[in-house]
């Protein structure tokens, strides 16, 4: 069970308070009604599958509650970083 | 010596002899024995049939490693374990142990006719073989495989036993208490660090406790641990498993060395998190390929020492040693001072170290150079052994009743592996050792390959002047894999040594390779003729030995697998002897029988009242969100697809939830009780879903909306009353409040008192009756029914269940989310087009709607359905068809969601996801059920007062 460190609470916590929500930094457009199907389909069902360092998002479920972002290799399952919603990508 | 217990020696308690049983045979050992050791001081060699070629086989090793001597023990009645190492088993007074796979007996065993037709198993034979006809695999095929192939018999009883389960954190955790471990846990000691050390075995001391010469030591140390207050010892407790960030998984036994059935848990599952671990795990000796090396009496040296000097016992009254390491000889010597008698030393090497050559011809042992064994005689138990030059020549017997092997040594990186340490080969050592770790993780002693056993040579099979096509010689003893296996695997093609081992199943075993991964390597290696390291090794998983289901169940199981929610209300309908179900965890009352009735009688009956006087209704477990804030209407104006902004305070609207992708998540009424405050209700199953949706919408993307969300799901007691008798029940109750239907029309609120008791009242209907939804604080919820029943009992109130709630809103054509809809149906899909705000220009799903797929022709739509015969109530998940005439497999166009007997209606009525379904209206569709074809007719969903007449009044 993975150790998530998070940056509201700013401590480090067992996985099982924490939900897994997504890949990060997909802000929802402005005005989706200005957005082309494909537009819309990049934003809605597009998302990054790489190989390392995935920006992804978190939420502590079972703690504060909010969501924040991390930075997670996805081949050794290691946390680089994490940081609050709002903050640039790192 | 008389038998095979030595005379002195040993760390076993000869005042306290033990009485034992196996396959009904009684047996006496001693206090400190292990079940393979007494059996084996009785003469005892025959353990086991292999899993495969039901061959006879007796014991490999002295601990996990061992392959063969697979026992069950029973405790009495649910207390039946199967497949223990006899050489794990701590003897006690009374035990009863059988052996396993075997019928009628373990000597004569009819199952071992797979080994007098072993040519026609090799590898892949079941994958070859049993592939045709394929409907004779499931009936035919499998079940003799199983009956023949296999391991224990699986425990038919419930399990009686408890098992504990705890968390713990510590500084340095060490895994294993053998002399490096000792070692590294009194150092730890010295520090104020919090340290827990663990050990499998029943004493602390590992390899110690088989070197009488470091028993001084080992009682010294454990001493000294014992005193240090920062030290926790765990002996009987196996790491079965590294995870993520230092996060071990271990299980403590409590009760299986006792006799008689003892108090409390039988286990414990320790979670420790580690700031450091350290791994002792030592290293397992490896036994070499030879013809004949599976008949019992063949060992690994350093398991027949451990036996010799740990337990008193002699494997063998005459004892050879086939050796490609100098640690076999060490342990012959050993045994040799402990009164084994030694028939003869044959090594595989021409040259051995000048010393080892010099004690055995001190000790008067017959030793061969530059031999092999090349096979053995004796079908249950050794008898003589064939030794030949390497080159084949100067074939002579050697008369011996035990063989020991010596192959060299394998460090125990399995946790290492686990925590997915990066592996070196060392070709000194023949071995894989831990190289970089991706924990904060060590290696120490044999388990990091510093050893003081001497030098080897690595032999993958040994030298022999037989046919090598026809060679017995096994490389997985408990999967019956011989080096002929793994060479045809080679020569079929297979290539990576992850495809060698499924096709082989070499290292699959419940020992998971622990003697056989790198025989198996080798073998592969020199037939695929490269290196071992351009094979790499196959991937070690928890648990490193089998644990039981108990031991991960823990408490979660019975009324304890997960949490039964219950609304204050429960215990009156538990007390009236309501019929439950489980819906999102909530116990719910789903009808409430008379005496006589079932559960079509008590539905129609509650239908009835309802729908001519009053009903009552728990609906305490409908999900509830207060959303507060000056951006409250806006937010959720965002979020729902209806308008909410203009919506006053005082009233209420039903709310449809989309998510990104336009399919409906989730629906309920909700009042806005202020400008800035609102009572949404959710689904009793969606109510965290919604409230994670909104909380994710209201942090991440409109941060700038001053809004906050509470769940008060569990805050509220709700009690739906339904029915045209409804006011009347009320009004005597409520104060504060006009009641009538000019003050408080449908979909409204209104806060004031009910019984005293301060409530927020809703007027809304799920029957399509004149309905309140009267919210109480839960702790109320009781009290306020019983009152309200009391005052209801002239107009013959009745209490309702989900069943009845489910018909009476069907009559109306309500949905319920996640019944008739699945994740893939629009609001204009289930004909909610009229809640799709027209007007708005953005909600959460709105853009979706637009999508070529969405708007395209064909879409499976939420229809009613009539069927033909009035009394035929359709099974809900019945396939739909457009012509029941076409052939198998038919084109199916959709799917009954709801579908029930409508009291009201005298008839059945359904609910559809038809293709195509509101321009088929009126149109017969078919529904196809084994045995007869249904014909229905696709209709409105609204069965009941489509105009609403009933509801305003």
């Amino acid at each position: 069970m993975i150790l998530i460190h998070c940056p509201y609470c700013d401590e480090k916590r067992a996985e099982l308070e924490f939900a897994y929500a997504g890949e990060a930094h997909i802000a929802r457009p402005l005005d989706p009604s200005a957005l082309s199907d494909e537009e819309w389909e990049t934003y809605l069902f597009i998302r990054n599958n790489p190989r390392g360092r995935h920006h992804e998002r978190w939420r502590h479920a079972h703690g504060c509650g909010r969501f924040f972002n991390a930075v997670r290799d996805t081949v050794t399952d290691k946390f680089e970083t994490t940081y609050k919603a709002g903050e640039p990508r790192k | 010596m008389t038998g095979y217990r030595l005379p002195t020696g040993g760390r076993i308690n000869r005042a306290a002899p033990l009485t034992f049983s196996f396959d009904g045979t009684s047996f006496a050992g001693f206090e400190g024995d292990t079940l393979a050791s007494a059996l084996l001081a009785s003469g005892v060699k025959l353990f086991g049939r292999s899993f495969k070629y039901h061959r006879p086989r007796g014991l490999v090793g002295s601990g996990s490693e061992e392959p063969n001597a697979l026992i069950s023990v029973t405790r009495g009645p649910g207390r039946f374990t199967p497949n223990l190492r006899a050489t794990n088993v701590d003897l006690y007074q009374g035990m009863e142990a059988t052996s396993q796979n075997r019928w009628p007996s373990l000597k004569f065993d009819f199952g071992a006719i797979n080994d007098r037709l072993g040519m026609f198993f090799p590898a892949g034979f079941y994958n070859k073989t049993f592939m045709w006809p394929r409907s004779f695999w499931e009936k035919l095929y499998e079940p003799a495989i199983r009956r023949m192939a296999g391991l224990g018999q699986a425990p038919t009883d419930v399990d009686p036993d408890h098992y504990a389960a705890t968390y713990a954190h510590c500084d340095v955790l060490i895994i294993g208490a053998g002399p490096a471990g000792i070692d590294a846990a009194l150092e730890a000691a010295a520090t104020n660090k919090r340290i827990i050390l663990i050990d499998e075995q029943d004493e602390l001391g590992g390899g110690a406790l088989s070197d009488p010469t470091l028993w001084p030591w080992l009682e010294r140390s454990l001493k000294a641990l014992a005193a240090s207050p920062n030290v926790q010892v765990l002996a009987r407790t196996t790491a079965f498993g590294y995870f993520h960030d230092n996060f071990i998984g271990a299980v403590e036994r409590f009760t299986d060395h006792l006799p008689g059935i003892p108090h409390g848990p039988r286990e414990k599952l320790w979670r420790i998190r580690a700031a450091e671990v350290i791994l002792a795990q030592g290293a397992i000796e490896r036994p070499l390929v030879f013809e004949g090396n599976d008949t019992p009496g063949v060992m690994l040296a350093s398991a027949a020492k451990v036996f010799a000097l740990r337990y008193g016992v002699a494997v063998g009254q005459s004892v050879a040693l086939m050796a490609s390491h100098d640690s076999g000889w060490n342990d012959a010597f050993a045994m040799a001072g402990a009164g084994v008698g030694i028939a003869a030393i044959i090594d595989v090497r021409d040259v051995v170290n000048e010393a080892l050559l010099t004690k055995a011809n001190g000790l008067g042992i017959n030793v061969r150079l530059g031999h092999s064994v090349i096979g053995v005689r004796g079908r249950l138990g050794v008898k003589a052994i064939s030794v030949a030059r390497n080159d084949g020549t100067a074939v002579s017997d050697i008369t011996c009743d035990a063989l020991l092997m010596a192959g060299g040594w394998t460090p125990t990186v399995h946790l290492w592996s686990h925590s997915k340490g990066s592996l070196a080969w060392r070709d000194d050592l023949g071995a894989f050792v831990p190289d970089v770790p991706n924990e904060n993780v060590r290696c120490v002693g044999a388990c990091a390959g510093t050893w003081n056993f001497g030098a080897g040579v690595v032999v993958d099979v040994l030298p022999t002047p037989k046919d090598p096509a026809r060679l017995k010689a096994f490389v997985d003893f408990q999967n019956d894999v011989t080096a002929k296996d793994i060479k045809l695997a080679v020569r079929e093609g297979f290539r990576s040594i992850e495809h060698i081992k499924r096709y082989t199943t070499n290292g699959m075993a419940t020992d998971q390779g622990k003697t056989s991964n790198l025989n198996g390597l080798q073998i592969a290696s020199t037939a695929l003729n490269k290196p071992v390291t351009d094979i790499g090794l196959t991937t070690f998983r928890p648990p490193y030995t089998p644990q039981t289901f108990g031991a991960l169940a823990g408490h979660a199981k019975g009324a304890l697998f997960q949490p039964t929610r219950k609304t204050n209300i429960d215990s009156w309908a538990e007390e009236q002897g309501a019929v439950f179900e489980l819906v999102a965890q909530w116990r719910r009352a789903r009808y409430f029988p008379k005496a006589g009735e079932d559960m079509l009688a008590a539905v129609n009956r509650e239908c009835r009242m309802v729908r001519s006087s009053v009903g009552i209704f728990d609906a305490s477990t409908l999900g509830k969100i207060e959303v507060v804030g000056p951006d409250a209407a806006e937010f959720l104006n965002r979020m729902y697809t209806n308008p909410w902004k203009a919506l006053e305070p005082g009233r209420c609207r039903y709310g449809l939830l989309l998510k990104e992708d336009g399919f409906i998540t989730d629906d309920g009424v909700s009042a806005r009780l202020a400008p800035d405050r609102f009572h949404l209700t959710t689904t009793t199953g969606g109510a965290a879903r919604v409230l994670n949706l909104m909380e994710d919408y209201l942090q991440t993307e409109w941060p700038d909306l001053n809004v906050w969300l509470t769940s008060t799901s569990e805050h509220y007691a709700v009690i739906a009353l339904q029915g045209p008798n409804a006011r009347k029940v009320l009004e005597p109750l409520v104060e504060g409040i006009d009641l009538s239907a000019e003050a408080f029309p449908h979909m409204a609120i209104r806060e004031g008192t009910i019984c005293g008791i301060p409530t927020r009242l809703f007027r809304v209907s799920f029957t399509g009756e004149l309905g309140y939804e009267i919210n109480v604080p839960s702790a109320y919820g009781r009290t306020l029914w019983e009152r309200i029943m009391a005052e209801g009992a002239r107009y013959d109130i009745t209490p309702y269940g989900t069943e009845t709630m489910h018909v009476l809103r069907a009559e109306k054509g309500f949905i319920i989310v996640g019944q008739d809809t699945d994740g893939t149906v629009t609001p204009f899909d289930a004909g909610l087009d009229w809640a799709v705000g027209k007007k708005k220009a953005d909600f959460v799903g709105k853009r979706s709607l637009a999508r070529p797929d969405i708007v395209a022709p064909g879409r499976k739509q939420l229809v009613g359905l009539l069927t033909d015969d009035p009394n035929m109530v359709l099974e809900e998940g019945a396939q739909i068809v457009a012509d029941p005439n076409q052939p198998v497999p038919m084109k199916m166009i959709g799917h009954v969601t709801s579908s029930y007997w409508s009291e009201t209606l005298g008839r059945s009525i359904a609910m559809a996801l038809v293709e195509g379904g509101h321009s088929k209206m009126g149109q017969d569709i078919f529904v196809p059920m084994p045995g007869k074809t249904h014909v229905a007719k696709v209709s409105s969903m609204m069965f009941y007062d489509a105009e609403g007449a009933r509801l305003n009044v």
